[in-house]
Formats: C-alpha cells, sequence, structure tokens
C-alpha cells in the first residue's frame, strides 16, 4: 500500500519528539538527586549510572524504530500481541517475586517488566482489529472481541498481582470511546465511581445507627438509597407522560437495583477482595482512620516533601526530604515528590503542563490520520500515558490511592524507559508516513 | 445511534478536555499544597530538621564574701539506643544498674516505644561515684551510652529550705512558659524558684538537617545562636554563719534569723530541723523526699518565714517604746507589780521602764498599755477599747508585724496584730474592753509573728527607730540590688526613746542575775531580751532577740526554740554564740557552746528516735 519515497526526518513530529526528550532528560535529573548520588553520577554501578545507560539503549531503540516502515508495525501486531501474551504466561511461571509480585524476569543484574510492553502491543493488537474493515465497532461481536483482546493481558497482568497496570488498561476505554462506544460509558463510570465512594465513606466505620444499633453504616446507606431512590422513581413517574410511563419505571427500577448490586458488590470487594494494606490505602485516601498507624507514612511524606516546595524549590539535590530518604520509592513511583520538592511549584506544574501538552498533542496527531490504524493506535497511547499520569501524580498529590505505577519518561526504571519509548517511537513513524496513506 | 465519522472526530474535544481538566486540577492541587498553605512545609521542617538546644550554664548562688553556696557539677544519664540493644543480658544489666528486672524491662519498652533512632534516659542523675561503679562494664552492652548533664550541688548542704530545689518541669511549668521542654529543669521553690529568670540564662540553638534513621547530615549555621549564661546570684547570707547557726540548731526545733541591722540583709535564716538538700537531687530524691515528708516535725517547712509564733516577752520593746513616744510613760515612770491583774516572777514591787524590761514584769506593760488603749476620757470602755486598740495597731504595724515582711522570700506569712475589728467579730462589738484582750500586751494572747519580723525588731532598735525590708540578696549578676530593697523605713518613735530600752537590753545580758545572762561574752557589748512562752501541759517556747555591739550595731538576731524552756536558757546561749561567731570569727566558751550542741528539744521521747532518722548533714 501507498508507500511513497519520503524523507523521515522531514515528516516527524518534532514537538512531540522534543517534548519526550525533555521529559527523559527531566527525568533523568530527578532520578540522580531522589538517589542522592550526585557525586557518582558517572557511577555505572549506581542507579543514576544505570538508567543512563537505558537512556542510550532507548535513544539506539527509538532511531531504529524511526527508521522502520510503519507498515511492518501493522502487520506484526498480531505477531506482537502473542509475544507478549506468552511473556506475561511465562512471568507467572519462572518470574521472580519483587514485592510480592511476580513481574519481573531477571537477566542477570538486570530485569525486565513484560507487563510495560504488553501496553504497546494490546494497543496495536486493538487498532490492528479495529482498523481491519474500515468500520467494525457496529457489530456486537467485535465489540465483545475488542473488550477480550484487552482483557486477556489485564487479567495476566491481575494475576502477578499488579492492581496499577491493570487500571492503566481501564484507559482503553477512552479509544473505545473514540471509535463509538456510547458516552454513557464514560457517565456510568463516573457515577460508578460516585457510588463507590459513598459506599467506601459509609462504611468505613462502626456507629450507631436508628434500627440497627451500632454497625457499619453500609446497610443504612443502602437502605437509605433505596428509599430515596424510589421516591425519586415516584416523583419522575407522575411526571411522565402516561404511555411513557411503564417504561421509565422499569428502567428506573433496574437502574436502582443495579446501583444496589453495584454497592454491595463494592462494599463486600472492600471486605473480603482487597488486601488488607490496599483497603487502608484506600481509607487513607479518604482520610478515614486505620488502625495501623504507618498505614498512611508514604503519602504522609510524599505530600510533606511536595509541599515544602514553595514557588521555586529547594534546588537540584537540596531537598533534605529527597536527600535524606523520607520520601519512599522515590526514583520510581514516587519520582513527583522530589520534582515537587526541589523544583518548587513553577517546576512541578511545568512538568504536568508538558505532559498535558503531550497528551493533547497526540491526541491532535491521531485526528489528522488518514488511517485508522494510526489514529486509534494514536488514541491508545494517549490513553496510557493519561492514565499513568493521573494515577501517579493523583498519588502522590494524595488525590488517588497509593497505586505503583511509574510516572512515563520520569521515573528509575529501563523497562518503563523502553515500554514507553517503544510505545511513542512507533507512533511517531507511523504519524510521519501519514500522507503517503490512501484513505 | 450509530455516529458518523465527522460526530466521532467531535469527541477529541471530549477527551482533549478531560485531560486538560485533570492537568489543571493537579496544578490547582500543587499550587494548593505548595502555595497557599504552610502546613506541609511545616510537616516537612518537623521531620528533617531537628533543633539542639545549647543549655545554658545556670548562674551561682554565693554568700556575702563571695563563697559558693550553689555551683553546678556533672550529673550522668545513662542513654539507651534501642536500635542497638537486640540481644543483650538483661538480667546482667539489672545487676549492674541496680534496678529490678521488671523496672528495667518496662523502661527498654518504653524507651523503644518512643523512638528506635533517639536514645533514651534509662537511669537519670547518677552522681559520679554512681557512675565511676558503672562505667567499666558499660562496654559490654552496645546502645548504651553516657550523657553528662550539669546538675547544682548545695555545696554545704546548708540553708536548704531557702536555697530551695531545682527540679524536672512538669507539665503545668510547660503550659505556663513556653520556653520549658520536657526534660528541662527549673528552679521550684527557694532561691532557685525566687531569681530563675535571672539564673536560667539564655538556650542557645543548633539546627540540623537530619535523614529518616535521625542521622545528622548537615547544619544550618545561619539559624544558630549561641547560649548566653545566667547571672550568678549574690545572697546576703554569710555561710559560715548560716552553717554554725544550723549546726546549734541541730536536735531543735524551731529557726533563727540574723539580721544586719544598717541593711536588712539576712546573714542567717536558720529553719531547724533542716536537712541536705542535695539528698533532694539524682537518684537519692525519691526516698528522700518521702522520708522528709512524713517526718512529723516537718523539716521542708520553712519555721524561719512560715512559723507564726507568740513573740512574748520581747515584744515588752515594741510596747515601751510607743508608749514613750505617746508620752503616756517616761524613762522615770514606776508602776507598781499588781499581781493581783497579772502574773509576775522574780522580786520586785515598783520599776521603772529600765527595770521592767530587766525583770520582764508583766503588770508594768499591762498598764503601759491600758494607758494607750484607754486614751479617750470621754468615751466608755469599750470605745475607748476599739478607738484605742484601733490606733495600737498601726503603730505595732509600723513595726513590721502583721505584715508580709520580707515579702519577696517565699512563703512569708504576716502573722497577726489583732485589730478592733478581729475582736469585734471574735467577741461582738461592744462586747469587748482592754480586760479582755490584755494578753496581747505582754505578746501572748493572740499576737502571732514569725521569726523575721522578732529579727527585724532587734534590727529596729539597734538602727534606733528604723529598718530596711529584711531581703536576701545583694546583687544579680553585677548590676547590685534592686532598689526597693534599700528603702529606709521609720517606725515613730525618735531616737532617744530607745537608749533606756537599749540600757535595759545591756543589763539583761551583763547583769548578774540577767535573764539573758547565758548570751554574755566578754568583749562584746550585746544587748538581749528573753521571752519564754507558755505552752498549756509543755514545755515553754525559749525565746531571745539580740543585738550587738551596742554601739554601731553590725548583727541583729533573734532565736525561737520550740518548747525548750526559758529563753534564758537555750536561746540565750545560742544568740550570744552566734553574736560571738560573728563578730570575732570563732568561739571561745567551749562549754557554752558544748552545752548547746548536745542538747535535743522538744523533750519527748517519741521524738529522739526521729532525730535519728533524720537526713541531716
Amino acid at each position: 500500500m501507498r508507500s511513497r519515497r519520503f524523507n523521515v526526518l522531514s515528516r516527524l513530529d518534532w514537538p512531540t519528539l522534543i517534548a519526550v526528550i525533555v521529559l527523559v532528560l527531566l527525568g533523568w535529573l530527578n532520578v540522580v538527586s531522589a538517589t542522592a548520588e550526585a557525586d557518582v553520577i558517572w557511577d555505572m554501578d549506581g542507579k543514576a549510572g544505570k538508567q543512563l545507560i537505558w537512556m542510550g539503549i532507548c535513544m539506539f531503540l527509538m532511531v531504529g524504530l524511526l527508521a522502520v516502515e510503519g507498515e511492518f508495525y501493522i502487520r506484526t501486531s498480531v505477531l506482537q500481541y502473542i509475544t507478549v501474551l506468552t511473556l506475561l504466561v511465562a512471568v507467572l511461571i519462572v518470574g521472580k517475586k519483587v514485592g510480592g509480585a511476580r513481574s519481573w524476569f531477571g537477566v542477570g543484574s538486570f530485569s525486565i517488566q513484560p507487563s510495560e510492553f504488553a501496553k504497546t502491543a494490546t494497543a496495536l493488537m486493538l487498532a490492528w482489529y479495529l482498523s481491519r474493515d474500515g468500520r467494525p465497532w457496529r457489530t456486537l461481536a467485535a465489540r465483545l472481541q475488542s473488550v477480550v483482546i484487552i482483557g486477556i493481558p489485564a487479567v495476566l497482568i491481575l494475576l502477578q498481582p499488579d492492581a496499577g497496570t491493570v487500571l492503566v488498561f481501564g484507559g482503553f476505554v477512552f479509544v473505545l470511546y473514540r471509535e463509538g462506544l456510547s458516552g454513557n460509558v464514560l457517565l456510568l463510570g463516573v457515577s460508578a465511581l460516585i457510588l463507590a465512594v459513598l459506599t467506601i465513606l459509609f462504611s468505613a466505620n462502626e456507629s450507631w445507627y436508628p434500627f440497627l444499633g451500632s454497625s457499619t453504616g453500609f446497610w443504612w446507606f443502602l437502605f437509605s438509597v433505596t428509599i430515596l431512590g424510589a421516591c425519586t422513581l415516584m416523583l419522575v413517574r407522575a411526571a411522565t407522560l402516561p404511555r411513557y410511563r411503564k417504561r421509565t419505571t422499569i428502567r428506573g427500577a433496574l437502574i436502582l437495583l443495579a446501583g444496589m448490586a453495584f454497592s454491595t458488590g463494592v462494599h463486600l470487594g472492600m471486605e473480603n477482595v482487597l488486601q488488607r494494606h490496599q483497603r487502608e490505602r484506600i481509607h487513607v485516601l479518604f482520610g478515614i482512620d486505620v488502625d495501623n498507624p504507618d498505614a498512611d507514612y508514604n503519602i504522609r511524606h510524599a505530600k510533606a516533601a511536595i509541599g515544602s516546595g514553595g514557588w521555586l524549590g529547594r534546588g537540584w539535590v537540596q531537598g533534605p526530604m529527597t536527600a535524606y530518604g523520607f520520601v519512599p520509592e522515590q526514583e520510581t513511583d514516587f519520582i513527583f515528590c522530589t520534582v515537587g520538592e526541589e523544583w518548587g511549584f513553577l517546576g512541578s506544574a511545568g512538568v504536568v503542563m508538558l505532559f498535558v501538552f503531550l497528551i493533547l498533542r497526540i491526541l491532535h496527531m491521531g485526528e489528522r490520520q488518514r488511517s485508522p490504524f494510526t489514529r486509534i493506535y494514536a488514541y491508545a497511547v494517549a490513553s496510557i500515558l493519561f492514565m499513568h499520569v493521573l494515577v501517579n501524580v493523583g498519588m502522590v498529590l494524595g488525590l488517588a490511592p497509593v497505586i505503583g505505577i511509574p510516572l512515563p519518561f520520569f521515573s528509575y526504571g529501563g523497562s518503563s524507559l523502553m515500554g514507553f519509548t517503544l510505545l511513542v517511537g512507533i507512533l511517531i513513524r507511523l504519524d510521519a508516513e501519514r500522507f503517503s496513506v490512501l484513505r | 445511534m450509530e455516529l458518523n465519522q465527522g460526530e466521532l472526530a467531535g469527541r477529541q474535544r471530549i477527551l482533549g478536555a478531560i485531560v486538560l481538566g485533570v492537568g489543571v486540577l493537579f496544578v490547582f492541587r500543587l499550587f494548593q499544597m505548595q502555595i497557599t498553605t504552610d502546613e506541609w512545609k511545616n510537616r516537612a521542617e518537623r521531620l528533617t530538621e531537628e533543633q539542639e538546644i545549647l543549655k545554658p550554664t545556670r548562674g551561682l548562688c554565693l554568700d556575702r564574701h563571695g563563697e559558693m553556696l550553689i555551683n553546678n557539677v556533672p550529673s550522668y544519664d545513662l542513654m539507651v539506643l534501642p536500635r542497638f540493644m537486640s540481644n543483650i543480658d538483661t538480667a546482667a544489666l539489672a545487676e549492674l544498674v541496680q534496678l529490678e528486672r521488671e523496672e528495667l524491662d518496662r523502661r527498654l519498652s518504653k524507651a523503644r516505644r518512643y523512638s528506635r533512632y533517639k536514645a533514651s534516659p534509662l537511669l537519670r542523675q547518677m552522681n559520679a561515684p554512681q557512675y565511676a561503679a558503672i562505667s567499666s562494664e558499660l562496654w559490654r552492652y552496645a546502645g548504651l551510652t553516657i550523657r553528662t548533664n550539669p546538675v547544682r550541688k548545695n555545696v554545704f548542704g546548708i540553708a536548704s529550705q531557702i536555697l530551695g530545689e531545682y527540679r524536672e518541669v512538669d507539665r503545668e511549668d510547660m503550659n505556663r512558659d513556653s520556653r520549658y521542654r520536657l526534660g528541662d529543669y527549673k528552679g521550684k521553690s527557694g532561691i532557685e524558684a525566687l531569681f530563675e529568670s535571672d539564673l536560667r540564662g539564655t538556650p542557645g540553638v543548633r539546627q540540623h538537617l537530619v535523614d529518616v534513621r535521625n542521622n545528622v547530615r548537615n547544619t544550618l549555621t545561619e539559624m544558630d545562636s549561641l547560649p548566653e549564661p545566667g547571672s550568678d546570684v549574690t545572697l546576703t547570707l554569710d555561710a559560715d554563719l548560716q552553717r554554725y547557726a544550723e549546726r546549734l540548731m541541730k536536735g531543735k526545733r524551731g529557726a533563727i534569723v540574723a539580721i544586719e541591722p544598717t541593711t536588712g540583709e539576712i546573714l542567717a535564716f536558720v529553719s531547724a530541723p533542716s536537712f541536705d538538700g542535695n539528698l533532694l537531687t539524682g537518684t537519692t530524691r525519691g526516698a528522700a523526699y518521702d522520708s522528709l515528708a512524713k517526718h512529723p516535725w516537718k523539716p521542708l517547712y520553712n519555721r524561719a518565714v512560715r512559723g507564726t509564733y507568740r513573740p512574748g516577752s520581747i515584744f515588752k520593746m515594741v510596747q515601751g517604746l510607743i508608749a514613750m513616744e505617746q508620752g503616756v510613760i517616761s524613762p522615770r515612770t514606776h508602776i507598781n507589780c499588781n499581781r493581783d491583774i497579772i502574773g509576775c516572777h522574780g522580786a520586785h514591787t515598783q520599776d521603772n521602764l529600765q527595770r521592767a524590761v530587766v525583770h520582764s514584769c508583766n503588770p508594768y506593760f499591762y498598764e503601759v498599755m491600758r494607758r494607750m488603749v484607754n486614751q479617750y476620757p470621754n468615751l466608755d470602755k469599750f470605745d475607748n477599747a476599739r478607738l484605742g486598740l484601733g490606733w495600737w495597731t498601726e503603730r505595732v504595724e509600723d513595726f513590721g508585724f502583721g505584715t508580709n515582711l520580707g515579702g519577696h522570700v517565699p512563703g512569708t506569712r504576716p502573722g497577726l496584730v489583732p485589730d478592733s475589728s478581729y475582736y469585734n467579730k471574735l467577741y461582738g462589738r461592744r462586747h469587748w474592753t482592754y480586760r479582755t484582750i490584755y494578753s496581747i500586751s505582754i505578746g501572748e494572747g493572740e499576737l502571732l509573728a514569725t521569726p523575721l519580723h522578732m529579727a527585724n525588731l532587734a534590727a529596729i532598735i539597734a538602727n534606733k527607730g528604723w529598718y530596711m525590708e529584711p531581703h536576701l540578696v545583694r546583687d544579680i549578676g553585677g548590676k547590685g540590688k534592686p532598689p526597693k530593697f534599700q528603702v529606709r523605713r521609720d517606725v515613730g518613735v525618735q531616737a532617744s526613746h530607745f537608749e533606756p530600752i537599749l540600757d535595759a537590753m545591756q543589763a539583761v545580758i551583763e547583769d548578774q542575775t540577767g535573764t539573758g545572762r547565758r548570751a554574755y561574752t566578754p568583749g562584746i557589748v550585746a544587748c538581749g531580751k528573753t521571752g519564754t512562752v507558755q505552752n498549756q501541759n509543755q514545755a515553754d517556747h525559749s525565746v531571745f532577740m539580740a543585738l550587738a555591739p551596742r554601739t554601731a550595731p553590725e548583727i541583729a538576731v533573734s532565736v525561737y526554740v520550740e518548747y525548750a524552756g526559758a529563753g534564758g536558757d537555750w536561746a540565750a546561749p545560742i544568740a550570744g554564740l552566734l553574736l560571738e561567731k560573728y563578730l570575732n570569727g570563732n568561739v571561745s566558751d567551749l562549754d557554752r557552746e558544748r552545752r548547746v550542741k548536745g542538747a535535743t528539744y522538744p523533750l519527748d521521747p517519741q521524738f529522739a528516735d526521729l532525730q535519728s532518722n533524720l537526713p541531716v548533714p
């Protein structure tokens, strides 16, 4: 199809590439600071040095990715996807256990995390599947198959278990939305979130309730919601034209029942499915007292580090919270604390806005494609980056529970850096070919 | 439901808006955390900055000659760092530090709860010998260190009630004054408390940056300040005299106050039984405090300012002086010793003022006060008593009686000079006359005074009509004496009236038959007056007041020995010895000294045992 001679360099989307390079360099500076090794940057055994090696590798990887024709990625989508699924199964069997999760292959002193590559492969697979024949979204089968494509790697990763990465897979809902999924799905998601938060808040503490005595507030909450919902339904019914009444009543009742079932599910899930530390993290987020005094230790120190930054921050490698080990996991998942403490409001807000710019730019790239494959892939890339920033920054700012996923391009770690390089590199190459594609 | 491609492209804007919205939310949150509130910044400072308080050296307490009364000596706290205390032999450690095994375990777990990385005290305030006993074994136990701390040492172990205690602050102190923190010390009583703000100095600070394991990583020099040592306080006490006076009072109950008449400076300030204040510090405090607090003789009670006693016959000096000033008698006035009205002693019939003082004639001073009180010929005896007593009370209060004399000394009491309203309350209005209240004319009855009031009376007589408020401080940090202690107060009696009184008091000591004969020291012209204060069913209180030398007096003293007998028997020789000690520097009459030192009062077999249990120096 459609390949003409063209100079890839002249068609590269430089804003995206430059934004990525800036993020990687800023990230490395913060890794240096966070590992308190400013004087041993060039020591290749230190984390800053290792990250430098990874950056070199990723530079070559990026050049390589840009040199390969886009058609190659499209054609190998299925193969990549299957390879990644194989790796995800393998890691469950032979992976090494780090921090309770079997997510890593150990190769010498380096470790590889296949779930970082699963995102790219799933994005490619989804793009390939949805762009096969024009407008596949019409059939129910296609919709279900899309969900399966996303679901298989997500379930395998959930088995490791790595809840954070699974959450990232949830971001694919934005891709589906762009491709025709009803907007009600997003509304449903928001409503579910609100209902879940209310359920958790009401269920958290035992206290005295009318008719129930001392108990958790859950049943009382459920009861009140039912009564309120029923009353609302009656009002709505009275206000509806008679011929629509039956339909409205049935739908309303179904929504109400579904809501109650969901709320019960959340409650039981909190009590029975989540592990103790996960439950505590959620409670900490909502300011609910937990028995374990160390439960909010991480987030308390993380917030203290960010909050102490002021306008301009303490200066590079000058932040005591960072330098003296108060912030946990500070070179990986909590790297944004170092930004906040040492670069202050201007620096950290700048980093946030740079991410926003990058994601919006990628959405823009997606919209300017003639090829549906590239468009869908671009939306997948944007969604993945968005979910990472949302969960990671939200976590350190105390707006989301503590969920360990890296900040793209920033966090220390070779797999993560390579995974994101792969993700973005393929997109830039595909985008560069946009004029070569025939509609 | 099917949307065309154009409509779907519009969804980019919705997704873009979500991304931008989240970005703005994060920036807003960052602004809130970093700019609008200091909450997180303060939290980070609490975590990373540790303030080391550099304690200032506490000021010393010196006596009037510059001799040290209280100085600072090191004490040793045994500190434990729980991080290193993993597998130690607690049984052996318990034996080494002489703690019960359970108590040691309790303290260790308390330290562990406090912090694994910060040291907690295991044993506080060991003195040098206690430290020496365990220091050679400490290396066996990882995590045990020694921290030295200055504590107060009462150099001679004297004047403990008045020098006071220097102790760890309690919650109340910290609430009242935020400069005190847990583990700080402050003066809790006596001089230590009175001059706390001068003695304590100003602490310095050093700011450290610490890491998550509480290791010091850096120092923030711009915030640092050096401690300023506290001011030395020079007291008016004479250490030699004080120590000697305490020695003389050993085995007795009572008080001694000696004053330099021209300045009002207190030279000696004894409340007996006394104790060694050093026992109330460090590891011995608990047991010593218990035994002192439970002792029936109440050694913690400062009798010199809190003991209110009937002054007895020494009060007759006041009566004579104000009567002369009012003109109701002159030195030549003779009054019948009419023993039908009030009892008397000795063989005399019609004395003048001087002889009445020497004989301590009760009817004489009954009549003197009657004339002062019943001074209004036109009124009946009730109004006369009421108005006359009112006038009399004011005259007596000019001598300091009934007032909070030496009010800066902690715990002073005013005593009692009863006035008309007092008796109105006691008996009812117009239900009392002079006949009702005459006991106060001879210093008995309702009249109450502290040994400080009595010494001040001797000072007034020595000065012939004035005094300065008795006080304990000569100098604070080189700034001199506070001016309020340099105000001369007149008692309103002209100087010439004091001559017959002084003549009489000299005769009390120098006459062969004088009641104060035992206060006599060859070569010293002293004036004195005995008092024998009667107690129902018990021995009398022995009282003496003296001043010397008669011309240009240097010392005025009052001695009060409870339940010891006649004033001349015990109080007088004690006063004599003190005068001699102060004026001559040594004591010549060793028999007199031996007799006094050997005496124990009150004579109660119950107390004889207790005496040996008292932790006295």
